[in-house]
């Protein structure tokens, strides 16, 4: 029988090659921002598992907000780097300082 | 073993494959397909829950749209991909110690949860033999009406913020003048002339 905990091990091994991810590509913007959909992919299927095992579909509406996020800033983030690449050429972002911030 | 086991065994494994050759993979363009193959097994994953309407979500939003403007960008943008892969080893012991420190840590909070006070009696449980999208659209349209809005809105914001951060006009190629084109006066613009046999102009 498969139980919550099932779930939540899925979840945490994804969130966790989420998060190895943004170390491994520091370079390459795309793949950070694939990286960041995995760790929220993992925190959706969390809050779908406790949705279902609890009996309570908040976590299935909280997860359609989020997705919506994710996709609002899939968008964002890629045209700001198309923007980027045509400004600079590159899209290697380890040493981004145009605004000097 | 029943179906349902041997089902969540193979979305979970390739989920976390798919997201593991996400993470390392050489090819950009291989990534993002792997990505796909995440998403389209974690939305298995949320069939075995119950929760098809997510799953279709899922598919439709993630795949749909997400995955294929993550392959467009790859695949307009000309970069040199190698060279920045070429440091990825350096970063490898320091991404290791993370993960693994993360994943000790989401162990410990593993089976040391518990309910918090008056939790139970707040879950909005689907009433009877109601399907998961009928119980999900009375949640939405009725409890949380303000937030599907203001998620609506957040979607015209980051729609409006795309075009305009892409968007641009160049001036050295050749444009349609359309205000041109619609003041010509066709009796100026051709002249017929009658040219008699063996004679020029």
């Amino acid at each position: 029988m498969i139980g919550i905990e099932h779930y939540l091990t899925v979840a945490a091994a994804l969130f966790v090659i989420g998060i190895f991810g943004l170390f491994l590509n520091r370079k390459n913007v795309i793949i950070l921002l694939m990286s960041i959909e995995l760790m929220l992919l993992a925190v959706n299927i969390n809050f779908v598992a406790f949705s279902a095992f609890l009996d309570d579909l908040v976590g299935q509406v909280f997860t359609l907000f989020v997705l919506t996020v994710a996709a609002a800033e899939a968008a964002i983030g890629l045209a700001i780097l198309v923007c980027f690449f045509r400004n600079r050429g590159t899209i290697d972002v380890e040493n981004v300082n145009v605004m000097k911030g | 073993m029943s179906v349902l086991t041997i089902a969540f065994y193979a979305f979970a494994i390739s989920t976390i494959a798919g997201g593991l050759f996400t993470v390392i993979g050489r090819n950009p363009v291989h990534s993002v397909l792997w990505l796909i193959l995440a998403f389209l097994s974690s939305a298995g994953l949320f069939v075995t829950l119950g929760a098809e309407f997510v799953a279709m979500l899922l598919i439709i939003v993630y795949v749909g749209a997400v995955a294929v403007l993550f392959l467009f960008v790859v695949m307009m943008l000309d970069v040199d991909f190698a060279e920045l892969k070429a440091e990825m080893a350096k970063h490898v012991p320091i991404a290791l110690l993370i993960g693994t420190v993360l994943l000790m840590q989401l162990a410990l909070a593993f089976g040391a949860w518990e309910y918090g006070d008056g939790a139970l009696e707040r879950v909005a449980a689907r009433q009877g033999d109601q399907q998961n999208t009928a119980a999900l659209g009375l949640l939405i349209y009725d409890k949380y009406i303000m937030l599907f809005q203001l998620s609506g809105l957040i979607l015209l914001v980051a729609m409006i913020g795309a075009i305009v951060l892409t968007l641009r006009h160049r001036q050295d190629i050749k444009r349609q003048d359309v205000v041109a084109q619609m003041m010509r006066d066709p009796a100026k613009a051709m002249e017929l002339k009658d040219i008699k046999s063996g004679q020029g102009l």
